[in-house]
């Protein structure tokens, strides 16, 4: 038994200084992951993604040990970083920040103790402190989105918007879709913050319709505001809506884009996957000399019927 | 509401100001309303603004038993998604069997009724059996059932099977006379709350024990028991508001019924019951349920202010339809 464990571990060894890294270095490195609680159906898809992707590289990488922890607010990130730091020695931290200004400078206090930090889809406030950045595209969702929108309605026409929680990613997304609309007679009649939330987007569309005589077709703008925005439309028995945009990719809505339901002829992308490019980016860091500081930036995509299939996956809970 | 005032006979007083300020204010918001978009008075307007008030003001109902009788319950919110959580789970799970039909509805909302009652018993023993305090206990619970949800649902979103939602969903969409069920199940609450409230042992109990437990106790009111009560009513209702919810989106995940206890508690609060307990009117929290739902409804429909100062907006409401209470108590 232990003659066959040195020969694993000589192979290990012997694999590593293959690689051509840390030759000397067999011992094991410790990855700290710190990501939102699932709080709403994205993060639910993230928490998934990252549980997944822990479990799977633990068994590819066996000289790597992941620590994977979830805060319902930034306090309780902030902790969590500071216990990986000062019980687990952590090497690497791959963290998505609740939000950015609370967590820059724990995280920067980190980075500065040498370790290795990835930061994912929310930028820190202060530029410099990751040595990899993997992020999701918010102003280019929102353009895809207006892009879709003016291609689906040349001769111009009315939307409503439902805008997700006042945030920055929320601002970046709705600028993005304003500029890509600009010009094309479409004209944004009424916005709203529907918080990605189903109950609360589905309160906005009903006091949409009894506001407007005439909706030609919603940009939701998120996955989870579509299907409250679906229920008050089919509530109200009103046909003037021809399709409802959403986004982020829930599986779904991914499922009526593939069966061609009209309306929801498609989606935009904002995968909560992320999180494993992140994780897996941080691992072949750690483990070989692949180079792979920098930025990363995962661009949102627009799901259509015909594309549909490779964007489905029935297992995850988003 | 106006005309009852206005015709007051001099021989009588005018009702105190405790009982006008918030029919004023949802007087004033109506008329608001009105004046700024012509479809807030449509009947589609005004079937929309009730059916959504009907989950919180079911469960507002409950609450004002419990602040009547010096009690509290943060956990509403948590416990009305952890029950959709679970009707779901079991609807689902019944399906093969039972199939699509009456049955396995009213197997759904039996399981809402019994989770709604048994969690209300467990706040209320917590409370009253081991006297630990009720803002501790249902702070406790509430953190413990939204965890519960998020687990049921593995972080995302739990759906009802989609041949029984169709088939359930009449039940929030549909009613009689016009009327849409969750109006219905809301006045009904409301009435049964009303008469024993104001008219049944059991609201003078409550008032009894909410004003001075010691007192009460020494006048032969079981204190513990009314506590107990109390909770385990509010459970119920929390039941009955989900069986009207889940028919809705047909969905529970863990953004289901967030803050909710609040919406609740300030409801109750605005319609004249007393936060430390002591004297409560159900009639009062349907007004406060009222004029919450309507001041989210009335920012939907203008253009006026940015939806940024939503919230604000509705504080300033709040509080304003409380001092209006309370002045005019001062002055009387």
């Amino acid at each position: 038994m232990s003659y066959m464990k040195m020969l694993t571990a000589g192979c290990t060894a012997l694999a590593i200084s293959a690689g051509g890294a840390f030759a000397q270095d067999a011992e094991t490195k410790v990855i700290g992951v710190s990501i939102p609680a699932a709080t709403h159906g994205w993060a639910g898809g993230m928490n998934f993604h990252a549980q997944q992707t822990v479990n799977r590289l633990e068994e590819v990488y066996p000289q790597l040990d992941f620590v994977l922890a979830t805060a319902s607010d930034p306090g309780k990130q902030v902790n969590d970083i500071e216990d990986m730091v000062a019980t687990r020695g952590i090497d690497a931290l791959v963290v998505l920040p609740f939000e950015s200004d609370p967590l820059t400078p724990p995280v920067q206090a980190v980075a500065e103790s040498g370790v290795w930090v990835t930061v994912v889809d929310r930028g820190l406030s202060v530029e410099g402190i990751s040595d990899l950045y993997v992020a999701g595209d918010n102003p280019g969702f929102g353009r895809v989105s207006g892009e879709y929108m003016v291609s689906m309605m040349p001769e111009g026409g009315k939307i409503v918007v439902l805008r997700g929680i006042p945030t920055t990613i929320d601002n970046e997304r709705v600028d993005g879709f304003k500029a890509a609309i600009e010009g094309s007679g479409i004209e944004i009649i009424d916005m709203e913050h529907g918080n990605w939330n189903r109950d609360d987007s589905f309160d906005v569309m009903q006091d949409f319709l009894s506001k407007h005589e005439q909706i030609d077709a919603v940009w939701a703008s998120d996955d989870d505001m579509a299907v409250g925005v679906l229920a008050a439309i089919d509530a109200a028995g009103r046909d003037d809506v021809k399709f409802v945009l959403g986004g982020a990719g829930m599986k779904e809505m991914v499922k009526r884009v593939m069966d061609g339901d009209t309306m929801i002829p498609a989606d935009v992308t904002y995968p909560p996957s992320m999180i494993a490019t992140a994780i897996e980016m941080t691992a072949v860091g750690l483990t070989s000399n692949a180079p792979v500081s920098g930025t990363f930036t995962i661009g949102s995509v627009l799901i259509t019927p015909e594309n549909a299939a490779q964007f489905y996956y029935p297992d995850s809970p988003f | 509401m106006t005309s009852e005032t206005t015709a007051a006979r001099p021989r009588w007083a005018l009702p105190s100001m405790s009982v006008l300020g918030p029919v004023i204010a949802l007087v004033v918001l109506v008329v608001i309303g009105t004046m700024l978009n012509s479809n807030f008075l449509s009947a589609a307007n005004i079937t929309n603004v009730l059916a959504r008030s009907a989950f919180i003001g079911i469960i507002a109902v409950g609450m004002t038993f419990v602040i009547t009788a010096g009690g509290l319950d943060l956990s509403v919110g948590s416990m009305a998604a952890f029950i959709a959580g679970l009707m779901i789970l079991v609807m689902n799970a019944a399906l093969p069997s039972l199939g699509v039909g009456v049955p396995i509805i009213l197997l759904g909302m039996a399981v809402a009724l019994l989770a709604g009652i048994i969690a209300g018993l467990i706040n209320g023993f917590l409370i009253t059996t081991l006297g630990i305090e009720a803002f501790i206990v249902t702070l406790g619970t509430m953190g413990i059932y939204r965890s519960l949800v998020t687990w049921m649902a593995d972080g995302g979103t739990l759906s009802l099977d989609f041949g029984l939602r169709t088939f359930y969903r009449p039940v929030y969409f549909d009613g009689i006379f016009g009327i849409s069920w969750p109006i219905i199940v809301f006045a009904l609450a409301v009435i049964v709350g009303e008469i024993l409230m104001s008219r049944a042992r059991f609201g003078r109990h409550c008032a009894a024990t909410g004003s001075n437990e010691h007192v009460a106790h020494y006048s032969n009111v079981n204190v513990n028991r009314t506590r107990l009560y109390t909770y385990a009513m509010l459970g119920l209702l929390v039941g009955v508001a989900t069986i009207m919810y889940v028919p809705r989106l047909g969905s529970a995940s863990a953004s289901t019924g967030v803050l909710w206890e609040l919406e609740a508690i300030a409801a109750v609060i605005i319609g004249g019951t007393i936060l430390k307990g002591g004297f409560g009117r159900v009639w009062g929290t349907v007004i406060g349920v009222l004029i919450l739902s309507m001041i989210d409804n009335i920012l939907n429909l203008t253009d006026l202010v940015s939806p940024y100062l939503n919230g604000a907006i509705q504080g300033v409401i709040i509080i304003l339809a409380v001092i209006l209470q309370r002045e005019a108590k001062a002055k009387s």
